[in-house]
């Protein structure tokens, strides 16, 4: 099967416990996560991103619609372990993910749940440490670290159960831009080097940009979906939907107003370089022919 | 102020006292408490500061460190002392007004602060040399049998380790609420007691909702990590009894007997 998880008109709605209102959180997505590939989720606040996340480990299950995951249907109380073990969830605060006051036995906590023997649980333990380059800070107490290094001891975590799928949600939201870019090597060291399918939640472009493919969502509802190469050059529609685009790409779109006609699927600094180079030597050669 | 509480800090290292096992120390320090509060002459508590002296040197923690936990209930251990100089009744030595000192008095108060001070240098030798892990790792396999009459022993334990990671991450958020509420010209460190208390009020509601709501992702990642309580999980580490224990039994033994030896000797003080 081709497809980790399948996702089919999912619609997720919540009551108000004093008001008794529903609110639509989620409206008809319908989304295939297919095995090995980084898929970005982008929207701005309250656009239902978080939400979806939870429908794919069964912390939420469909209003109605379906959401399978290596073919075990969400909704089936019986197999809710099954399929929590298939994915790994990482969130955005990196201190209440952590249950364990030193590292290394926090990373077991997962496999200790799940009755993993003990020396299966040692070399999970020391081979998920390894995969997020925090080996050497396996008898530390978190509260030591800083945020980037907190959030590698959660993937590890994640990755101790030996999951198929790794699902983040905002998991850079409350790191420094060094802590940020730590997290974002490490899950894509994962997905090209260990061939883990990742689904991150963001709102950073600069993150999605580096995502095999990418999924907008707008009032829950898929906006827009693609290669990071089809979406960010819509900068109008991307702009109308209260995101920013790659400053990159931003640069280009905006020289493009003036009529330079460069290539618009400039993503990051040096494609833009790159581009803006060709072009000054097309010029240049323009210049001297006339 | 914050920066004062040792409960809960932990000290790594390698001694006779770190190696034991988890339930021998706490089945000795239980047997510990015991004896301080069974001994009935001063040459008893002669017995046991040699002894804890002795645990303290092997331990390799520094004596000063233990002696300042001391300093946040000084309060208490000196308000125990004054009420019972003189509040007890009996052969009277010093009078000024209705206050008066009494024989039985000075022998009370001595033998109150002596306990006091016994029982926290104890304990916290206890929670210096044992990782908060391993102690709730003892309290489970401890209490454990009495699973048979319901009781949870597992989440007990849980609940425990729960506290005690989150003990540093509470003191980091109750530190920045205060400075937060202090830039917008709260005064908390100053004034009489009752505005004090009144000034804390705004630095607890914050600290409870944060609380609360990190309780709440807690839950969610735990479960995310299948969590389902005790049953059926097995241990990274798993507890076992060595030869150090057997000595720390017998260590525990002998001046149990030499206590109750000292208290039918010297009898009552």
């Amino acid at each position: 099967m081709d497809n980790i998880v399948i996702i089919n008109n999912l619609v997720f709605e919540y009551k108000d416990e004093d008001t008794g209102e529903r609110t639509r959180v989620l409206d008809g997505v319908s989304l295939d996560v297919r095995r090995g590939e980084f898929l970005a989720v982008l929207g701005h606040n309250g656009s239902g991103k978080s939400t979806l996340a939870k429908h794919m480990n069964a912390i939420l299950v469909p209003t109605s619609g379906t959401v399978t995951v290596d073919g075990l249907d969400t909704a089936d109380d019986g197999k809710l372990f099954d399929i929590r073990r298939r994915v790994g969830m990482v969130f955005q605060n990196p201190d209440t993910q952590m249950v364990a006051t030193i590292v290394e036995e926090d990373v077991a906590f997962a496999p200790e749940n799940l009755g993993v023997p003990r020396d299966e649980i040692r070399r999970r333990v020391d081979e998920a440490l390894e995969i997020v380059g925090m080996s050497a800070f396996k008898r530390h107490a978190p509260h030591m670290l800083s945020g980037g290094q907190k959030q590698r001891v959660a993937i590890a975590g994640a990755l101790a159960m030996r999951p198929e799928l790794l699902v983040m949600d905002e998991p850079t939201a409350m790191l420094d831009p060094s802590g940020r870019a730590e997290v974002i090597e490490t899950v894509k060291k994962l997905n090209r080097e260990n061939g883990m399918t990742v689904v991150l939640i963001t709102h950073y472009m600069d993150e999605a940009v580096r995502a095999d493919r990418v999924i907008i969502l707008d009032s829950g509802r898929i906006a827009l979906e693609g290669t990071p190469k089809e979406v960010f050059p819509q900068v109008e529609k991307l702009t109308a939907l209260g995101l920013d685009v790659p400053q990159s790409t931003y640069l280009i779109y905006m020289l493009n107003k003036q009529g330079l006609g460069l290539d618009a699927t400039a993503l990051n600094d040096e494609e833009c370089a790159a581009e803006l180079l060709r072009a000054l030597e097309n010029r240049g050669k323009g210049a001297r022919g006339s | 102020m914050l920066k004062d509480i040792t409960l809960g800090q932990y000290f790594p290292g390698d001694s006779f006292i770190h190696r034991l096992d988890p339930r021998t120390k706490i089945l000795i320090i239980i047997a510990y408490v015991v004896m301080v509060f069974l001994i009935q002459n001063f040459v008893g508590y002669i017995a046991l500061a040699l002894f804890l002296a002795l645990c303290v040197a092997v331990s390799g923690i520094s004596p000063k460190y233990l002696i300042r936990g001391l300093k946040p209930i000084l309060v208490f251990i000196v308000f125990t002392g004054i009420f019972n100089l003189f509040l007890t009744p009996g052969e009277e030595i010093w009078r000024w007004g209705f206050l008066k000192i009494t024989v039985e008095g000075v022998r009370f108060a001595a033998f109150m602060v002596l306990r006091l001070v016994f029982l926290i240098l104890g304990t916290s030798l206890l929670t210096l040399t044992t990782s908060p892990i391993a102690l709730t790792d003892g309290m489970e396999r401890l209490l454990s049998p009495f699973k048979k009459v319901h009781l949870p022993a597992h989440e007990i334990a849980m609940m425990m380790t729960i506290a005690l990671r989150f003990i540093p991450t509470l003191l980091d958020e109750t530190d920045k609420i205060m400075k937060a509420q202090s830039a917008r010209g709260a005064s908390i460190d100053s004034g009489n007691i009752f505005s004090r208390a009144k000034a804390m009020v705004p630095i607890l509601i914050p600290l409870f909702i944060s609380a609360f709501r990190r309780a709440d992702e807690l839950a969610t990642a735990m479960e995310c990590r299948c969590y389902r309580g005790g049953e059926g999980r097995t241990r990274l580490y798993e507890l076992k009894f060595g030869a150090v224990d057997v000595l720390g039994w017998i260590y525990m033994a002998a001046l149990l007997a030499a206590i109750i030896g000292i208290n039918m000797i010297f009898g009552k003080f």
